[in-house]
């Protein structure tokens, strides 16, 4: 067998060890193996490139690896669990930047590529992984909140966009040379110029609370642009490996639009969270009941089963350690503690999740929203935690802004305790009837000051 | 068949494959899956090795060599960080 036969047959190997690494993520059991499998397939493909590629200089490859190397670990230590979202968007930027560079220094080495595979494929890879790179760093800085996560939106935004993707058109035509007869690399630079100021308009029309979504899709991009690096340099592992990327990032981006009812196009488009219709000063004027952490202990320490519903409040207040304190408590007194999690319950798809595992909750205790709202109506109490529109009965109204939602049905249950700063509305600007309903009881506070006043109450419980 | 035609396959084939993968992927595990999957997308490091080392200008040299550092923090810092979110889901 030759060496280059061999090479093939590692990239092979590398590509299956992928996939076999993310079907290992089909459950917490598996998945950390499944993790250490893909890693092992990545450091493969690595092994089988130093040897097989012709490398005129080991210095910079050396010097770029370790750079990388130690930014990536001390980026992956560092990281708070709640600021997951900026993370995993700036190392999908990195990503799509690293696509998109391997294009243009191809294109820089022989700039009259003309049509054909390589061509086309250089285009696209600095065209979608331009738009990932910029579009992360806008959604970092966003959720970093660096800058405002409000919309910015200005008249002629899609107009501007939909005529700058033509020109993009255009350009690419004229970097091939099909159209005009310019200098293939000053047009070039143009259109990497165009890339990247897509990405800043595509990312910075889409509020705070729609980042999922973004995050979602843009992970997705970063795959595709190493698949058509891929097409550039005649690489299978990387097409198979972009596209599976790209794949699980279509998957969330739907499953995100699915938890809020609304389609890709709107959240790119739309400009939600604007409260048409809803007479804003009605808000909170209506009479609620409130209780005290005793009084909320009372109605949790003494029945048979608890629904918690954490939303993103519960998060910022850092209050999840405190409510898994609750959680087992209420436990040890023979109480059925279940958590109920919301799609978009956090800033990126299954975040709750993950904060709810970092303060030690036990996964099989976490259910999502098919596998419990059926639930509800035999449970005693549900405590909402720092949640709102993800559990507004007025999705079930057709005339209603958030209409056909999927919602945690908790308004079935006979005790419903929401803990909340006040009664302001949530992302979507509305009034919540589940505050006003006989059966609930409203514990306003901080979350974390609240949390820790109902660990000692349920602690003194008889 | 020619080398596009090939790669083409490729791409639609295994978009397939990762759909009916990641589909079976349970929602508590949808971050996890999210960074590991960016990790993956750190493949890009392989296509900035080769034109990092062919590269036979400077400007060349530089930006495959900045090509590899950033594909290496999504490779390392992917999985790393996958590992450590995974470590932390237990069943007691």
């Amino acid at each position: 067998m030759d060496a280059a036969f061999l090479v093939e047959l590692t990239y092979l190997l590398s590509a299956t060890l992928f996939v076999v690494g993310l079907k290992r993520l089909q459950s917490p059991a598996t998945a950390r193996a499944g993790n250490a499998i893909a890693a092992f397939a990545m450091l493969l493909a690595i092994l089988a490139t130093v040897v097989d590629a012709e490398i005129l200089s080991w210095t910079g490859i050396l010097i770029g690896m370790a750079l990388g190397g130690v930014i990536g670990g001390l980026a992956a230590r560092r990281v708070e669990m709640t600021a997951m979202p900026q993370l995993v968007g700036i190392f999908n930027g990195f990503g799509g930047a690293a696509s998109a560079l391997v294009a243009v220094t191809e294109f820089l080495s022989n700039p009259a590529v003309g049509v054909g595979t390589a061509g086309v494929s250089i285009l696209l890879g600095t065209l979608i992984g331009g738009i990932t790179l910029s579009g992360s760093f806008i959604a970092f800085v966003k959720l970093q909140e660096l800058m405002s996560g409000n919309p910015i939106t200005f008249p002629g935004q899609n107009i501007l966009n939909a005529v700058l993707v033509l020109v993009a058109i255009a350009l690419g035509a004229a970097t091939l040379g099909v159209v005009g007869a310019m200098d293939p690399l000053t047009v070039f630079c143009i259109f990497g110029g165009i890339s990247l100021l897509l990405g800043v308009l595509l990312v910075i029309p889409i509020g705070g609370a729609d980042m999922p979504v973004v995050i979602s899709l843009l992970n997705s991009y970063s795959g595709l642009a190493a698949s058509a690096a891929g097409f550039v340099i005649g690489n299978m592992v990387l097409i198979i490996s972009g596209a599976l990327v790209g794949a699980a990032g279509l998957i969330l981006t739907q499953l995100m639009c699915k938890g809020m009812n609304r389609s890709l196009a709107n959240v790119a488009f739309g400009g939600f969270g604007g409260s048409a219709g809803v007479d804003r000063a009605q808000i909170g004027k209506r009479p609620v009941r409130s209780a005290d952490a005793e009084g909320v202990a009372a109605e949790l320490g003494y029945v048979n089963s608890v629904v918690v519903v954490p939303g993103y409040g519960l998060a910022v207040a850092q209050a999840q350690h405190e409510l898994r304190k609750v959680g087992d408590l209420l436990q040890e007194r023979g109480v059925s503690v279940k958590y109920a999690i919301h799609p978009v319950a956090g800033r990126m798809p299954g975040h709750m999740n993950v904060l709810l595992a970092e303060a030690d909750v036990s996964y099989d205790k976490l259910y999502d929203l098919d596998e419990i709202n059926d639930d509800f109506s035999n449970t005693d109490a549900v405590l909402i935690v720092g949640a709102n529109d993800v559990v507004n009965p007025a999705a079930r109204d057709p005339t209603s802004v958030i209409a056909g939602m999927p919602i945690l049905d908790v308004d079935r249950a006979r005790r419903v305790i929401v803990m909340k700063r006040s009664l302001s509305p949530g992302f979507a600007g509305i009034d919540n009837d589940l505050f006003y309903m006989d059966n609930t009881l409203m514990f306003f506070g901080d979350a974390k000051v609240s949390m820790a006043d109902l660990v000692r109450a349920v602690r003194e419980l008889a | 068949m020619g080398e596009l035609m090939v790669g083409l396959y490729v791409f639609v084939l295994a978009t397939l494959a990762g759909r009916e993968v990641i589909t079976k992927v349970p929602p508590t595990l949808h971050t996890p899956l999210m960074s590991g999957a960016n990790a993956v997308s750190g493949i890009a490091i392989v296509g900035a090795i080769v034109v990092a080392g062919r590269a036979d200008g400077t400007l060349q040299a530089v930006l495959g060599v900045a090509a590899i550092a950033m594909a290496m923090i999504n490779v390392v810092g992917g999985f790393l960080v996958t590992d450590r979110m995974l470590s932390m889901f237990k069943k007691r």
